[in-house]
């Protein structure tokens, strides 16, 4: 009877919980993070130009009137372009920044793997040829005198 | 088989290698734009890039090329550049002195938000056109480096002189005179 009780309690706890992290209002030095000065090409938080400034400003304005961060990086990139996240949008030419260093890791692992087999089959010792029995007997006998 | 999948591995990283030096090139040619100023410093009068651009002063867009015919001068500013508030007032004179002549002066805002564009515009008194770069796409052409700068084009277009920081002082307001009345001939 306890263990439900409990169960239901903590269910309740961690939706009450998400729904307060869903519903928390966006953090200013989070969006600093991931917003760059268009002048200075460094996020807003690493500047202090006049437009960075400017733009600090703004992102507490919206967060004090209620916006999300999806809202107010919106209306960033509606004012400055999409050049103003830090980073690129998942989707458009934005893509090729995402897809590009997959692509060059997955080629660069396969010449890699190409290269790593021929190397090693280079460097396979050759297959020893069987021995002319006429020889071999030779040698047993050599060594049989040899060591008695 | 092995022989042939590693030369097209090979070709393919060759291929992204070259692809990405393309791109960094590109980047950098784009970024270097004209160096305008540098090339109309030396006497030379290279076109002035074309564009397109929503208006501040109005709705609508303005395009460039539009105003062939007229000598402008295209003058690069944002709300936050503090010697572009110095220079405003020589610039609406210029505008209002010229203007029936056939000279025009185009504000191009740009790295800025549209609403404090529009009260620099209201506090400053300028009546010119001016249009809204956000994202300072225009600036690379131009090879812009910080603001403001000034380009006077004749009535074809072409850069007659370049002012790079602010027209402030008595030498550079009488530059930007000789400068209108050249581009105007």
């Amino acid at each position: 009877m306890t263990k439900p009780v409990v169960a239901v309690l903590a269910g309740l706890c961690g939706l009450v919980l998400a729904g307060a992290a869903w519903g928390a209002p966006p953090r200013a030095a989070d969006l600093e993070a991931e917003l760059v000065c268009p002048v200075c090409k460094t996020t807003l938080d690493q500047s202090d130009s006049p437009v960075a400034n400017r733009m600090k400003a703004y992102i507490r304005t919206r967060i004090a009137a209620g916006d999300s961060a999806q809202q107010i990086k919106d209306a960033l990139v509606a004012q400055f372009g999409p050049g103003v996240l830090a980073r690129p949008p998942k989707g458009g030419f934005g893509l090729l920044a995402w897809l590009l260093p997959l692509v060059a890791v997955g080629v660069g692992a396969v010449v890699v793997g190409l290269l790593v087999t021929r190397w090693s089959r280079r460097r396979a010792p050759p297959a020893a040829e069987p021995l002319d029995p006429a020889l071999e007997r030779r040698v047993d006998e050599e060594l049989a005198r040899f060591e008695g | 088989m092995a022989r042939r999948a590693l030369l097209v591995a090979q070709g393919a990283a060759v291929g992204l290698v070259a692809l990405l030096l393309g791109l960094l090139v590109w980047k950098l040619v784009s970024n270097q734009g004209g160096n305008l100023a540098r090339a109309a410093n030396r006497g030379e009068r290279p076109a002035a890039p074309n564009f397109t651009l929503d208006r501040l002063d109005r709705g609508g867009k303005l395009t460039l090329s539009d105003l062939r015919g007229k000598a402008v001068a295209v003058n690069f500013w944002a709300s936050w550049c503090d010697p572009c508030k110095q220079e405003s007032p020589y610039l609406e004179q210029a505008w209002i002195e010229n203007r029936a002549k056939g000279f025009v002066v185009l504000g191009v805002d740009a790295n800025d938000f549209r609403s404090d564009a529009r009260g620099f515009m209201r506090k400053y008194g300028i009546t010119y056109p001016v249009v809204y770069d956000g994202p300072g796409k225009t600036l690379g052409g131009y090879g812009v480096k910080g603001f403001p700068e000034t380009y006077v084009l004749d009535r074809e277009g072409r850069v007659v002189d370049a002012f790079v920081g602010a027209i402030a002082s008595d030498a550079d307001r009488v530059r930007l005179r000789r400068a209108v009345r050249q581009a105007l001939e």
